[in-house]
């Protein structure tokens, strides 16, 4: 005990898996995860459907049983579930508050069963937006729903936030506010947050990690800063693209006349001698990574 | 200490919770059927009025016509004993709503929540499954019948308010239709039976709740058929045969346990009451059956005992499977 207290915080990772494995049958699932997640971070958790992610999300929310080592925040989640959800929360899907429920009943359940959550901040949320507390969620807008969920969710002082699909079926504005209240009014260096979602791109902006996932394995676990130097998108003029292609670029696409190639692991100096230079984006390399997926 | 206290606090909130989402269930069933009984009250004593005369109108064991030419000092107490059999079997369709209300509540508490998925949200709060299963042991075992109770404490009081109208209107003293020791007896007699109600719906209880549980789609047909097939089965192979006992037995002490013993007040032995059958009889055999004697022979039963075994194994097997059903996460 004594050695845990003298060691900083920070040192342990918020989530740590050694060969998670878990099969449905004959369905392999997840297969030998190594996966590190340290605290700080907002981790893109990203792959096809049936990659995976829920599986590995499920795991870690000690909602399904699996083979191997997993901790999350030193904790076993098949046997700490309640303890860990005092630390933990997550937003499954847009669906998951029931549609009895009252806002002011959630509210004062939340308040009475989590020792983390604080009332002030929670009204302070929902005070921003048009719910009333005698509202049933069944008669608020899904953007609707979704605003109170995450009212109560970020009113919780949590060290991680697990977010499944959270923004799915909410039109742009919610799910631009959705990410944006998640940044300013609620993260910080002692909190995590972990997301899956299909759509990359509005999250890409917020990641500090990535982590691509594909047939059960991890197909790319980086930081974006590292992403950033690994990977390089290339606009390449006709003239030379056949010397472009020698460096066995992971993909290329054309447009306006011109080939995008991606290129991994490249020297940058070199590339930019074919062309023009970017970051590729998240959702090019996601395409990249996964070639062949549904083949 | 501080733990407990938040443990003790937390689990209240788990029953509140269950009270706001079958609100309708457990409060305004029983209060419906309670104002529904009233009005039938009210019409009868309008038929009565017009018909009194030509034929005693009976309601629930009580001869109108009776009490309203013979109530006087000296044959109160007879009319108290046949009173208290009017306010008892008034309650009846109470209880008999009480039934409905728990089976469905039964069926869909680990169910329905899986359904709509929001046991996600559920299982995002710090609050374990054995928790959740036992505010909703408390919600079925409790809370339905004491506000059950309530409802049928409230209807004795409204009954007794309109008879005391009517027995004025006839020119007698309506006094003598209150007598408070009559009433708080009877009163403390259904609190004190919500307790042994209880135990003896365990088997009930956990059943409902391992089926709704347990099944990944159609709770009902799980909880009904289940045993309904496997007596039909018992009763074509006489299968009770074997262990020298009548197909009967297993209807009544299997089937009939895991399905109705949530109705109030089954665990009375009807064979009991055979014997003191008859018109005259039958006040004292009701006032029996609610007597503190039997309730006491019930508890030392094997038929209570083991049930209250079974039901406590059927709701441990219902926790195990509220950990591992979150097949809607997909």
């Amino acid at each position: 005990m004594s050695a845990d207290m003298t060691e900083p915080k920070n040192a342990a990772p918020i989530v740590r898996a050694k060969g998670l494995s878990k099969r449905y049958g004959t369905t392999v699932a997840l297969d030998h995860v190594d996966l590190e997640i340290a605290a700080g971070r907002v981790v893109g958790l990203i792959g096809p459907n049936g990659a995976g992610k829920t599986t590995a999300l499920k795991a870690i929310l000690g909602l399904t049983e699996f083979d191997g080592e997993l901790s999350v925040l030193g904790l076993d989640p098949r046997t700490h579930r309640t303890e860990l959800m005092q630390q933990m929360c997550f937003i499954a899907d847009v669906a998951v508050l029931p549609r009895w429920l009252r806002v002011g009943e959630a509210v004062d359940f939340v308040a009475g069963v989590h020792p983390r959550f604080s009332r002030e901040r929670c009204e302070a949320f929902l005070a921003r937006t048009k719910i009333k507390h005698t509202q049933r969620v069944r008669e608020l807008s899904k953007g609707m729903i979704v605003q109170l969920h995450l009212a109560l969710v970020m009113a919780i002082d949590a060290k991680l936030l697990v977010l499944d699909e959270p923004t799915l079926g909410l039109d742009i504005l919610y799910r631009k506010e959705f990410y944006e209240t998640l940044l300013n009014d609620y993260f910080d260096h002692d909190k995590t947050i972990l997301v899956t979602t299909h759509q990359v791109e509005e999250i890409e902006r917020i990641l500090t990690d990535l982590i691509f996932i594909r047939d059960g394995k991890i197909a790319l676990d980086a930081s974006m800063d590292a992403v950033g130097e690994r990977y390089a998108e290339v606009l390449v003029a006709p003239d030379k693209a056949e010397a472009a292609r020698a460096l066995k670029p992971l993909s290329e696409r054309q447009i306006f006349g011109k080939s995008i190639f991606l290129f991994d692991g490249i020297d940058h100096a070199r590339l930019a001698a074919l062309g023009e230079l970017h970051k590729p984006s998240v959702a090019d390399l996601f395409v990249a990574t996964m070639k062949g997926t549904y083949a | 200490m501080s733990a407990t206290m938040s443990t003790n606090n937390k689990f209240t909130w788990l029953l509140k919770r269950e009270f706001w989402e079958y609100r309708g269930a457990f409060f305004w069933t029983p209060a419906i059927t309670a104002a529904v009984m009233l009005s039938l009250v009210v019409m009868a004593l309008i038929i009565a009025e017009s018909t009194a005369n030509r034929a005693g109108v009976n309601l629930n064991g009580i001869n109108f016509n009776e009490i309203s030419t013979h109530l006087n000092e000296g044959n109160a107490a007879k009319l108290y004993a046949g009173l208290n059999i009017g306010l008892i079997s008034l309650g009846f369709p109470i209880g008999i709503a009480l039934f409905f209300v728990l089976f469905s509540y039964g069926i869909g508490a680990l169910y329905n929540d899986r359904a709509d998925r929001s046991v996600l949200f559920w299982k995002s709060l710090p609050i374990s499954d054995t928790e959740t299963v036992l505010a909703k042991v408390i919600a079925m075992a409790l809370i339905a019948p004491v506000l059950a109770v309530g409802a049928m404490i409230a209807l004795h009081l409204g009954f007794l308010v309109i008879l005391s109208f009517w027995v004025l209107a006839h020119g007698i003293n309506p006094m003598l239709l209150w007598s408070p020791t009559h009433l708080v007896s009877l009163w403390m007699k259904l609190i004190l039976l919500i307790p042994i109600n209880a135990l003896w719906a365990l088997p009930s209880i956990g059943w409902l709740l391992l089926c709704s549980s347990f099944a990944r789609s159609k709770p009902f047909l799980w909880a009904v058929a289940l045993p309904v097939v496997s007596g039909v089965l018992v009763s074509m192979f006489h299968l009770m045969n074997s262990l020298s006992l009548p197909s009967g037995w297993y209807w009544t002490n299997i089937v009939g346990r895991l399905l109705f013993s949530i109705v109030p007040g089954t665990w009375v032995n009807v064979a009991d009451l055979r014997h003191l059958d008859g018109d005259d009889r039958l006040p004292e055999a009701l006032n029996e059956l609610l007597s503190f004697n039997s309730a006491g022979h019930l508890l030392s039963s094997p038929n209570f005992l083991i049930g209250i075994v079974a039901g406590v194994a059927m709701i441990t097997a219902a926790i195990y499977f509220r950990r591992r059903r979150v097949e809607s996460f997909a």
